[in-house]
């Protein structure tokens, strides 16, 4: 039983690292990005390249995988995004949907279209028991990292100079700039930090989701479930819609596996037409 | 300038928005004439009109009362079971099968209609996008009835109205989808262009203020949704009725995925809009595919972007505009 | 437009009249219609380059005939295959329709290989009423049934007594659970648990948590090809391997291609099905080692040998008929053919078209620091049993 939450929670999570890049964007930004997976399957191709072509060590992937995501996020968002944030959601749909075609094909050119898995180090494999729960090893890094992850975009949203920059450039675009704030880069450095999280997650979900081109579509229903499910006002409103959703999956799935595959849809189905907002919206005005 | 003149003055400038416009003869005269001109691509042009009439019942959606669907292909695929399941069980006659496929698609619709009154455009995306998957879901666990995954065949296609084979027959059945479409785009511009079509834009434009003079929005909403999955019902109707097997595809996220794109690479809210699209996307598809069958979606993807980049809400005819627009300004400069 | 379309029809019934054109009757198409876009895309390309090797390695010229082979991309969606095996049938006026990725795919094209008498090839679906759909369909793949009845035998002969069983929720996992759980209760065991995981299902952990719990010999598993990697690295992270649980099933799961990825995980998996890369005969060696030099970064598996065999059964037709493509002459040639393929001798049974093929049991094992599909045991001449079953 408890097995199953920490599985869950361990599943939750990694949804969370994804997507939470995606609630930045679309919640902040008011941009609807289903490119995100695109960013995610890049930092995952990354670490699978260094790791298992290279031989670079498993912990070192993760940060260059950061890195290389955000680098091409930024490039991306001053190049091609920039253009778009003052156009129709339908636009912005268009415009991801041909980036999400673009890398497919060109990942599928180089490295093929088969599955890849990252090589783990042994002591990441296997499990140990923990007063009967029994823990498995890689999952419990998925959440340490995750749950890092969290406190450090908490504190940096609400303690520092640049989260305000942020805030401020969100609630009011134009009064920010009278007050001096680049708006444009605050939004650029967003935006990259948030498509390195996603690549962040793509590397580390590599083992249970497992990369191939189509990884983009593939999971972009997953990530766009937990942004809608937690509204897009907050960090934390994704973060516990992501365990919700991971913990009623895997829950779904043990107690009644001939009916798993509905879970998700029908919890997001309810929740939405219940509080169309999100569930941990606060208010509705935004 | 009184009152009285006015009124008359929308009265025909509403009259004149309803008549057809000469470039729609031209298209459909060029439509029918494709049946007897263009033999070899009967196959590729039926794909292309019912995806167009698929278009066409997202655009009733969309662009008139701006509810945004990521889960259409719900009643598409709904639709084409359905046709396909009474042909199997009761009579093979394909109009009967597409009034009986519309009528199911259509209570589909009113009974989900329900969910997606309310919220944001990313609410009810999600929302219809949740109903299709469970409907996919739905379609696969039933394989008994569905064939799930293996999709379901053995559907008899008699000859319509028992004296039209279209069976086996590329040209007739090219030339029934078209008929078929010609009536459904004949009904929706009657639709669009009635007093309950502009009251869809008024509550597009602005719900609030539709409200307060007197639409009952929620009830117009619901009308419009079932509408538009009545039609897409039709729509999969006639792609089971043309393809020799009925599967799962038909409903899959793909499917809802493409049509949206395809509406709005054509533009919304004219209606031709999915016409332009799906004939650009199947065409381009078709043959930069014949070129590199497997990194055509690269060329697609790219195409996507760029017409992106440079259209606004009539799709690829902004683009045409945009250019006219700036030849005519450097015309005028100097 | 019109004075070509009168050319067109006096070419036409030149051609009707018999006085054979040479350039038009010298070429013998053969339409590959396979999904090379979309999640389908690794099978269709095993299928493409084995059919290009096979073309490479024995010329394109075939009774006095040049072979000219078209490739389609249908991305995996019926309605595409349909319309292309027409536009490929009534355009380029093909002779064979080849390929046909998955299930549906192979249905919605059966009816037009019907009417056009034309040969269908399939290289790769599995569903057995396949072949029955069409007179003109042969099959160079295998069926569902060969494999999971096959497994079914040796786990009965090699004392496991209880199994549970766990397959994707679509019908191909139907069939390899209902295979199965038939043979393996005619010959003594029992299945203590049915489990299905929805297609779309990117974690199995809750399923494996279910299958330790409830203790079996063995977990009988089938997955479409590709997924059986998650799958087995949870199997093993969740220690069901320590608790004494072994991994069987139909060759799908340990695929060829995908096999060198999946990490130690899968040593041990055992596994029934007609190829395996690491098949030890001289034809396979030089099979692989041509296969690889093409193919840099790919390894055959046993979609590829359906490709490669289907070309070699439509040469040898043509051979047999003289160049002659009626469609009729060509499915006389065809059936009851045999020969040796890189898998092992294979023929096609002259009354279900059907393969007639050796299902080898194999074991992952790593050799030279590469995981393979070891054989160790074999079942010779395997029919498609569903439809014997139906005599």
């Amino acid at each position: 039983m408890l097995t199953i939450l920490f599985d869950g929670i361990a599943y939750g999570m990694l949804l969370f690292v994804i997507a939470c890049g995606l609630a930045v964007t679309l919640g902040l930004m008011n941009f609807v990005n289903l490119a995100h997976g695109a960013f995610a399957m890049l930092g995952g191709y990354c670490a699978y390249v260094l790791v298992n072509v290279y031989g670079v060590p498993f912990f070192a992937s993760l940060p260059v995988a950061f890195m290389f995501a955000a680098m091409i996020g930024l490039l991306a968002e001053r190049t091609l995004y920039v253009h778009f944030y003052n156009r129709s959601h339908l636009e912005q749909v268009l415009f991801t949907i041909g980036l999400v075609f673009m890398t497919s094909a060109v990942v599928d050119y180089f490295l093929g279209s088969q599955q890849r898995f990252i090589n783990l180090p042994a002591y990441l494999q296997g499990r140990f028991d923990f007063f009967g729960v029994g823990i498995g090893k890689y999952r419990l890094l998925i959440i340490l990292v995750c749950a890092l992850i969290l406190i450090v975009l908490q504190l940096i949203l609400g303690y520092t100079r640049f989260g305000s920059r942020l805030r401020a450039a969100v609630d009011d675009q134009r009064i920010a700039r009278g007050l001096g704030i680049n708006v444009n880069w605050v939004f650029a450095l967003t935006f990259a930090v948030g498509c390195g999280l996603a690549g962040l997650g793509g590397a580390l979900g590599a083992e249970i989701l497992s990369l191939e081109p189509h990884f983009p579509l593939k999971f972009m229903i997953y990530f766009l479930i937990v942004v809608s499910v937690g509204g897009t006002s907050s960090i934390t409103g994704p973060f516990l819609a992501s365990i919700l959703l991971g913990i009623g999956d895997v829950a779904g799935k043990y107690y009644a596996p001939r009916y798993g595959g509905f879970v998700i849809y029908t919890i997001m189905i309810v929740v939405l037409v219940l509080r169309p907002q999100g569930l941990f919206a606060r208010g509705t005005s935004k | 300038m009184n009152t009285g003149n006015t009124v008359q003055d929308s009265v025909t400038a509403l009259k004149k928005k309803r008549a057809w416009h000469w470039l729609e003869y031209v298209f459909w005269l060029a439509a029918a004439a494709s049946v007897f001109l263009l033999p070899s691509q009967h196959a590729l042009l039926t794909q292309i009109a019912i995806w167009s009439l698929f278009a066409l019942s997202l655009d009733l959606l969309l662009g008139y009362a701006g509810i945004v669907s990521l889960g259409h292909a719900a009643y598409f695929g709904f639709g084409a079971y359905v046709a396909a399941l009474f042909a199997i069980n009761f009579t093979g006659e394909p109009i009967t099968g597409l009034i009986v496929a519309g009528i199911a698609a259509g209570l589909l619709g009113l009974a989900t209609s329900l969910l997606v009154l309310r919220g944001t455009d990313l609410t009810r995306l999600m929302v219809t996008l949740g109903i299709a998957l469970v409907m996919y879901e739905i379609a696969n666990q039933m394989s008994w009835l569905t064939g799930g995954a293996d999709g379901l065949t053995g559907m008899p296609v008699n000859p319509v109205l028992g004296i039209f084979p279209i069976y086996f027959r590329p040209a007739n059945s090219y030339a029934y989808v078209l008929i078929v479409c010609f009536v459904l785009f004949f009904v929706a511009k009657r639709i669009v262009h009635s007093p309950f079509g502009y009251s869809l834009r008024a509550i597009k434009g602005n719900p609030l203020r539709a409200s307060s003079i007197g639409i009952p929005n929620n009830l117009r909403l619901i009308a419009v949704y079932t509408i538009a999955a009545s039609y897409a019902g039709i729509a999969g109707a006639l792609l089971a009725q043309t393809t020799p097997v009925v599967s799962l595809t038909y409903i899959d996220f793909q499917r809802s995925a493409d049509v949206l794109l395809m509406l709005i690479i054509g533009g919304t809210g004219y209606l031709y809009g999915g016409v332009v699209g799906s004939a650009l996307f199947l065409v381009a598809q078709k043959f930069i595919g014949n070129i590199t069958p497997q990194y055509w979606e690269f060329w697609i993807g790219f195409a996507l972007v760029v017409i992106a980049l440079f259209a606004r809400d009539r799709g690829v005819f902004s683009i045409f505009e945009r250019i006219l627009g700036a030849l005519r300004n450097d015309k005028a400069k100097p | 437009m019109l004075r070509r379309s009168f050319l067109a029809a006096l070419a036409a019934t030149a051609l009707a009249a018999g006085s054979v054109p040479a350039a038009a009757q010298e070429t013998v198409k053969i339409g590959l219609i396979i999904p090379l876009t979309g999640p389908f895309t690794t099978t269709g390309k095993q299928l493409e380059a084995a059919a290009r090797l096979y073309m490479q390695q024995n010329g394109t010229t075939v009774a006095g005939k040049k072979i000219e082979l078209i490739v389609r991309d249908d991305a995996g969606r019926a309605e595409n295959t349909a319309r292309i095996a027409g536009e490929l049938i009534q355009n380029d006026k093909v002779s064979f329709l080849a390929g046909f990725g998955l299930t549906p795919l192979a249905m919605a094209t059966a009816p037009i290989a019907t009417n056009s008498k034309i040969p269908m090839v399939v290289m790769m679906a599995g569903t057995s009423i396949i072949t029955e759909r069409s007179p003109y369909i042969v099959r160079t793949s295998f069926t569902l049934g060969q494999s999971a009845v096959i497994i079914a035998d040796w786990a009965a002969q090699n004392k496991i007594k209880k199994v549970v069983t766990l397959v994707t929720d679509y019908a191909p996992g139907h069939d390899a659970e209902k295979s199965f759980v038939d043979q393996f209760k005619s010959k003594g065991g029992e299945t203590v648990e049915s489990l299905r995981v929805p297609i779309q299902n990117p974690d199995f952990a809750p399923f494996l948590q279910r299958v330790l719990d409830a203790k079996p010999d063995a977990l009988y598993v089938f997955t479409p090809s590709g997924v059986g990697a998650i799958l087995m690295k949870q199997f093993v992270e969740r220690g069901l391997d320590k608790s004494g649980i072994r991994l069987i099933g139909p060759g799908d799961i340990t695929d060829d291609d995908v096999l060198p990825g999946f990490g130690d995980a899968a040593i041990g998996v055992v596994t029934a099905h007609n190829y395996s890369t690491d098949h030890p005969s001289a034809k396979n060696k030089e099979y692989v080692a041509a296969f690889k030099k093409a193919n840099p970064g790919m390894r055959p598996n046993f979609a590829s040998v359906g490709g490669y065999d289907g070309i070699h059964l439509i040469y040898e037709a043509l051979k047999k008929t003289g160049g002659k493509t009626d469609g009729d002459a060509l499915l006389t040639a065809m059936k009851g053919h045999k020969w040796e393929s890189p898998r092992g001798p294979i023929s096609i049974d002259p009354e279900t078209r059907d393969i007639v093929q050796t299902i080898y049991i194999r074991r992952v094992e790593k050799k030279n620091g590469e995981l393979y599909n070891v054989e160790f045991a074999s079942f010779p001449d395997v029919k498609d049993p569903v439809k014997a079953q139906k005599k």
